[in-house]
């Protein structure tokens, strides 16, 4: 069992990223059409398939350096809020990972809730506003749990992203309170947050990476630990 | 060199008019527009551009710092992110201010050689109605004896644009805090919205290291009736 996740991961956790917003591209712009500007499932495939293009070229030696690399390049190519959120999310990882080589179970949950920490402060919503965050606690908070019994990175990365999962489905009926969801009010319960169900896929993008390191090794980065 | 000024958008032809119309005010201010974003082929689309802003920084920052404003929710997380990406440096600042008005107000600030922080101020409080009973700081009881004057406005156009941010620029930089008629004498545009016209009176009070500094600043300025007569 991997103990720790390398850049390896993190490549791969980013293609992935790419990979299934851009199968969920058509569901993210139709939820944000419903309570927002439908810009968000488009915003975000472009931003992702930079960051994939951009991993081309260059290939990030640590997971911080990956996050850097993810984070700069949303916030450059992603026009709406998701970009600005999501980027600082990255950024705050990739400061909370540091120079790591690899992470391990503590410092997974960490840069997962100094990434949620970046999203408040950018964003400035709290839990129950309809947004992300509403993904993002529940995943930090189980993740944090995971890390304290001493589970796997892969462990602690599902259970973060089934908690992200349940966190979305929450937000159907919520009334939206920050973002141009928030115009809507009351006609804003009944439909999904897009961001918080992005957030979803992404932290399951990264938990299906990580089991995929797990039997022997990561699939790009060479040995784990 | 002022402080240099950046004007996000989620339009490039909204920054650029910012840009156009602060301008009139400060010829010699580097106002810098980043308004916009481009698409895949690079087609000019609606949003905001992490490295139209960072190179609208570079570009505006000229020694003395720059301060940024922005229009909407995602201009202004764009702005927050691109400081955050260069350290959030302390000569760059972003105001929450309106962004036609805060721009002008900024623009005049940074003209009259105010740093980053009072031109942020500037900005900021632009647009917004001042308190009742003025805005001074409430803090004099702490700065010790306070330094006092009773000056007469003796130029016809009084306490206009230009001299207000003239004199709050220049106080704006000394360490003492001062009250005009009530009112936070290094607040550009509370001291335009006191309306001091020719002939009326300024009571100056200033507290704080440099209050004596700033006292003659101010009767200077108004006894050459601020190089208007």
């Amino acid at each position: 069992m991997a103990t720790e996740l390398d850049a390896g991961w993190a490549i791969d956790w980013l293609r992935r990223c790419a990979a299934v917003i851009a199968g969920h591209r058509t569901e993210l712009i139709e939820l944000d059409r419903a309570i927002g500007d439908g810009d968000h499932g488009e915003n975000l495939d472009r931003g992702f398939r930079a960051v994939t293009a951009k991993l081309d070229t260059d290939v990030p030696d640590t997971p911080g350096a990956a996050f850097k690399l993810a984070a700069m390049t949303l916030m450059s190519k992603v026009g709406g809020a998701a970009g600005p959120l999501y980027g600082t999310a990255f950024l705050r990882a990739a400061t909370a990972a540091g120079d790591a080589p690899a992470l391990d179970a503590p410092a997974l949950a960490a840069a997962l809730a100094a990434g949620r920490d970046g999203v408040v402060a950018r964003g400035k919503a709290e839990t129950g506003d309809k947004t992300m965050i509403d993904a993002w606690t529940p995943a930090v908070e189980a993740a944090a749990a995971a890390a304290d019994r001493g589970a796997t990175p892969a462990e602690l990365l599902g259970e973060a992203a089934t908690a992200a999962e349940a966190g979305a489905v929450a937000t159907d009926p919520m009334v939206a309170r920050k973002g141009r969801a928030s115009y809507l009010g009351e006609r804003s319960a009944g439909h999904r947050d897009p961001g918080a169900a992005s957030s979803a896929l992404i932290l399951r993008a990264a938990a299906e990476a990580a089991a995929a390191v797990e039997p022997g090794g990561s699939p790009a980065g060479g040995p784990s630990a | 060199m002022s402080v240099g000024l950046v004007i996000v958008s989620h339009s490039r032809k909204v920054a650029e008019g910012v840009v156009e119309l602060a301008a009139q005010m400060a010829p010699d201010v580097t106002l810098v527009p980043a308004g916009g974003t481009a698409d895949d082929g690079g087609a000019e689309i609606i949003g905001t551009s992490l490295d139209r802003v960072m190179e609208a920084l570079s570009t505006a920052d000229t020694g003395s710092g720059a301060v940024v404003l922005a229009d909407l929710g995602s201009a202004v997380m764009t702005a927050e992110s691109a400081l955050e990406f260069l350290g959030d440096p302390e000569t760059m600042l972003l105001a929450d201010a309106p962004l036609v008005e805060g721009s002008v107000a900024a623009a005049v600030a940074a003209q009259s050689g105010g740093n980053a922080q009072t031109v942020r101020r500037a900005a900021e409080e632009a647009n917004r109605q001042p308190p009742a009973g003025g805005n001074a700081p409430e803090k004099a009881a702490t700065r010790g004896p306070a330094v006092t004057a009773e000056l007469t406005l003796i130029n016809p156009m009084g306490l206009h644009t230009r001299p207000a941010a003239a004199l709050a620029g220049a106080l704006g930089v000394l360490d003492a805090d001062v009250e005009i008629n009530g009112m936070d004498g290094k607040s550009v545009m509370m001291l335009m919205a006191l309306g001091a016209g020719m002939g009326k009176t300024l009571h100056v009070t200033a507290t704080g290291a440099q209050a004596d500094e700033a006292v003659a600043l101010v009767r200077r300025e108004v006894e050459r009736g601020f190089g208007e007569v």
